[in-house]
């Protein structure tokens, strides 16, 4: 819970100095309590006074990064439970399982798996941020795939509840800030050990709630601090019982013993049906998993995983916008068409997507819609014929094109009579509803 | 210390309404809580999935799913009833994609001897969807709604331009249900909400459709204002927003790419329907953790993988 502006108050000097760029005390208090200023910014504030606030200001839930280098992620410091009261923070890491029992093949179908699917969506890269490599039995076999898979340069979650062939396989990865898996009360010394020794993130596990929340606080005794929770549970029920439990105690119920990310192992709860991993993995989208394990990555799971992630994770307050402007597609001359589409980062992105697709030359002229898709910006008044036509005008194409040819999207065929009126010379085209026949109707368009 | 459990009560619950008649009719809503949070207290009525046909062959949608009806031939009653034997959805959700003015244009009365004949075959609630052409889904909803009295069928839906027409011949004239659609905002659905409130139609007989879309194709606004609405009708008991909600999402997932491109469009994405699924599945869950008490879906193994995840969930 944060501070008052009046407590933070009497934390400072009261002298009004001016230093810190307010004319008062209270008056930077305030911006402080809105979390607007830091408190570093007032020169005379005590070392203790700003233990106090930073205590009181901690978030309600730790943030962690985890992995080195290009794979470097940060999992949890959510301040609140529903993205409209403020925009999530750290997307939920996606890891693909791996365990003693695989073969050679099946180790390699799935490192191809994990190489192939790497995309770009609207300007993020997509593709599974972690390896999660899981002792059994099979000691050799495990450390084997574990530099196997770790080649990938990947996250790397090691998961072991034998503290020494944790340590083992610790030693191998260590440089990579792996997280390590797989503490419970009997080994919980030994792996905090492990993990404060490498200074990694440590991951708990209990059969009941009660007892998870008992080890959080036998780890945190113990000295270590950086810390998962394993919220699996026995099904599937369970699994979202305790990973909602866990998030609002420590968001609405000011917990912080249960202030840490969470990691559910979707594979095992599914039991094998792919259809389902992918129904539990968009719940925990949705409702609060840090780190989701799949059994396996393939384009048909990847798509609407991260699609759905993807949305989830962009900030409510702005839309994702491209710039309105002409965009030229392979070296369009004075007889390409002219292609018109909205300022809506989604919808620029599949668009432009297809016309690459269509190899044939081609304009795209975009004007200022508001950042809406084409028919919100069409049904909020943003997409009309005159704003099409300012567009047009100022685009300078008029003066580029001897062929004046405007396709319009499908879904809007209705503006076709409104931007002929506005726009004598050019002959306007209805294109297809959908983006994807872009191609086909470019090509016949020709 | 330990543990203590952080209970969320609310004061409100989500109105229950019901569905078909007999055996197979079923009620949805009655929950005091966010939705599957049975750990919170009452979660309701188990959530419906329903299976969506066409009064357009199946061969309109794809090769895959005219492969899968085969056996129906065109015959509309025929595909409801190999879908209900097979499938055992909650409920179907017969389109009349063919009644759009600016395609096939079938007449009111084609539609309506479509619709009798598909209530005959089945035993399951049914859902009527139209053309997405609102006025001729009015004329098509009333006089359904006239023919199909006593079977109390959901009409998918009413609108802010329709919904003195549907709302007074569905709901008022015959009994039956329906459904008030806005698009993803918690005003436009309260809004609605109030104006057939005002017509005279009784909250037991209003579901809500507050809008959908597919997932990463702006579902973030989708589940934002299932929240909301939420919150407002179970924290602030909020009555005008207590209606159950139902969600077509069929009717969004299979025009996207993810479902739409061919093996060749796209070589590296793998078999074509398995894709439309998993967006599907992804889709309707999605919807389902975030507030709707119903979902339509296209394919019969989503059908199957949602209703496994609700019972599982339930
Ligand atoms: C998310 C959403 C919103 C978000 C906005 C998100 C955004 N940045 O655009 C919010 C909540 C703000 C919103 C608001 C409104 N919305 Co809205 N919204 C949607 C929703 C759910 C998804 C839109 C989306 O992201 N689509 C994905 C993008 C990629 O689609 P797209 O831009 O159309 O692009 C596709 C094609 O058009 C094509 N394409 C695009 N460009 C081109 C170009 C060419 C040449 C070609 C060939 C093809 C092509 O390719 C793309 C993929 O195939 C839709 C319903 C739905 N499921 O579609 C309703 C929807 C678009 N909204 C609607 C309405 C009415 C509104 C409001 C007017 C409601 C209101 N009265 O307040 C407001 C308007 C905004 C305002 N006044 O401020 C209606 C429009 C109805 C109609 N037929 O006119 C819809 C259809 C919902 C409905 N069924 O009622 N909305
Ligand atoms: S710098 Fe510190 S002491 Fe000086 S006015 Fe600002 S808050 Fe007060």
């Amino acid at each position: 819970m944060g501070l008052t502006g009046l407590e933070i108050f009497k934390l400072t000097p009261r002298t009004n100095c001016k230093e810190c760029g307010f004319p008062t005390c209270m008056a930077f208090s305030m911006k402080v309590a809105s979390g607007a200023v830091e408190i570093e910014k007032c020169p005379h504030i005590s070392d203790e006074a700003k233990g106090k606030l930073s205590e009181a200001t901690a978030p309600p839930m730790k943030t962690f990064t985890i992995g080195k280098g290009d794979a470097e992620r940060k999992i949890g410091g959510e301040t609140v439970l529903y993205r409209h009261e403020k925009t999530l923070v750290n997307k939920p890491l996606v890891a693909v399982a791996f365990d003693d029992t695989l073969n050679a093949e099946e180790v390699d179908a799935k490192i191809n798996n994990i190489k192939d699917v790497d995309y770009e969506r609207i300007g993020e890269q997509m593709n599974a941020e972690a390896v999660l490599v899981r002792y059994g039995t099979d000691k050799e076999s495990f450390l084997n795939i574990l530099d196997k898979v770790s080649q990938l340069g990947k996250i790397n979650i090691v998961y072991s509840k034998d503290a020494s062939v944790a340590k083992e396989a610790i030693e191998k990865v260590k440089d990579t800030n792996p997280v390590l898996m797989g503490a419970n009360k009997d080994n919980l010394n030994d792996m905090v050990a492990i993990a404060s020794e490498n200074k990694i993130v440590l991951g708990l596990e209990a059969p009941t709630l009660e007892e998870l929340y008992d080890l959080v606080q036998a780890a945190d005794k113990a000295g270590h601090k950086d810390l998962i929770l394993n919220t699996t549970g026995e099904e599937i029920g369970k699994a979202f019982e305790n990973t909602v439990e866990v998030r609002r105690a420590a968001i609405t119920g000011g917990d912080r013993t249960f202030g840490y990310p969470s990691l559910v192992f979707v594979n095992d709860l599914a039991e094998g049906d792919e259809f389902m991993e992918t129904a539990l993995a968009s719940t925990l989208v949705l409702r609060y998993g840090s780190i989701i394990v799949l059994s396996d990555i393939s384009y048909k799971r990847a798509l609407p995983l991260f699609g759905l992630r993807q949305n989830i994770y962009t900030d409510p307050q702005k839309p994702m916008r491209v710039e309105p402007k002409v965009y030229e597609f392979g070296a369009p001359k004075e007889d390409s068409p002219v292609l018109l589409t909205v300022d809506f980062a989604l919808t620029y992105f599949v668009v432009s997507g297809e016309i690459e697709r269509a190899k044939s030359p081609a304009w795209l002229l975009i004007p200022d819609a508001g950042g809406y898709s084409v028919l919100t910006s069409w049904a909020a008044g943003k997409f009309g014929g005159s704003v099409i036509r300012n567009a047009v005008k100022e685009s300078g194409l008029e003066e580029k094109l001897t062929k004046k040819r405007l396709v319009i999207p499908g879904k809007v065929a209705v503006l076709k009579g409104d931007i002929e009126e506005e726009l004598p010379g050019w002959e306007v085209i209805v294109g297809p509803d959908e983006a994807m026949q872009i191609p086909k109707f470019l090509k016949e368009l020709v | 210390m330990g543990y203590k459990k952080t209970v969320k009560k609310y004061n409100g619950t989500i109105n229950k309404v019901t569905l078909g008649t007999g055996e197979k009719a079923f009620e949805i809503g009655g929950r005091n809580v966010m939705p599957f949070y049975k750990f919170d207290g009452e979660a309701g009525e188990q959530a419906k999935v329903g299976i969506e046909i066409s009064d357009e062959p199946a061969s309109s949608w794809s090769e895959a799913f005219a492969e899968l009806y085969k056996e129906a031939g065109d015959d509309t009653a025929a595909w409801a009833k190999l879908v209900e034997e097979k499938y055992a959805p909650d409920f179907i959700c017969l389109r009349f994609d063919g009644a759009d003015p600016n395609g096939k244009n079938k007449s009111v009365e084609e539609c309506v001897e479509v619709a009798k004949k598909v209530a005959d075959e089945i035993s399951v609630p049914l859902v009527v969807a139209g053309s997405k052409n609102d006025e001729k889904d009015s004329e098509v909803f009333q006089k359904i709604a006239e023919a199909l009295q006593g079977k109390n069928i959901l009409i998918l839906s009413a609108k802010e331009e329709n919904y003195k027409a549907v709302g007074a011949a569905g709901a008022l004239a015959y009994n039956q249900k329906i459904s008030a659609e806005s698009s993803v905002d918690i005003n436009l659905a309260k809004q609605l909400n109030i104006l057939l409130g005002q017509l005279g139609v009784k909250k037991e007989s209003v579901i809500m459709d507050i809008g959908s879309a597919a997932v990463g194709y702006g579902f973030e606004y989708v589940t934002s204002t299932m929240d909301r609405i939420l919150l407002a009708s179970l924290g602030q008991n909020d009555d005008t927003l207590q209606m159950p909600i139902i969600t077509p999402i069929s009717f969004d997932v299979w025009s996207v790419k993810e479902a739409l491109a061919t093996e060749a469009d796209e070589p590296a994405w793998g078999n074509q329907i398995e894709r439309g699924i998993h967006m599907e599945v992804s889709t309707a869950v999605s919807c389902l953790v975030s507030g709707s008490d119903a979902v339509i879906v296209r394919h019969p193994k989503s059908l199957e993988t949602v209703k496994k995840f609700i019972e599982k969930l339930s």
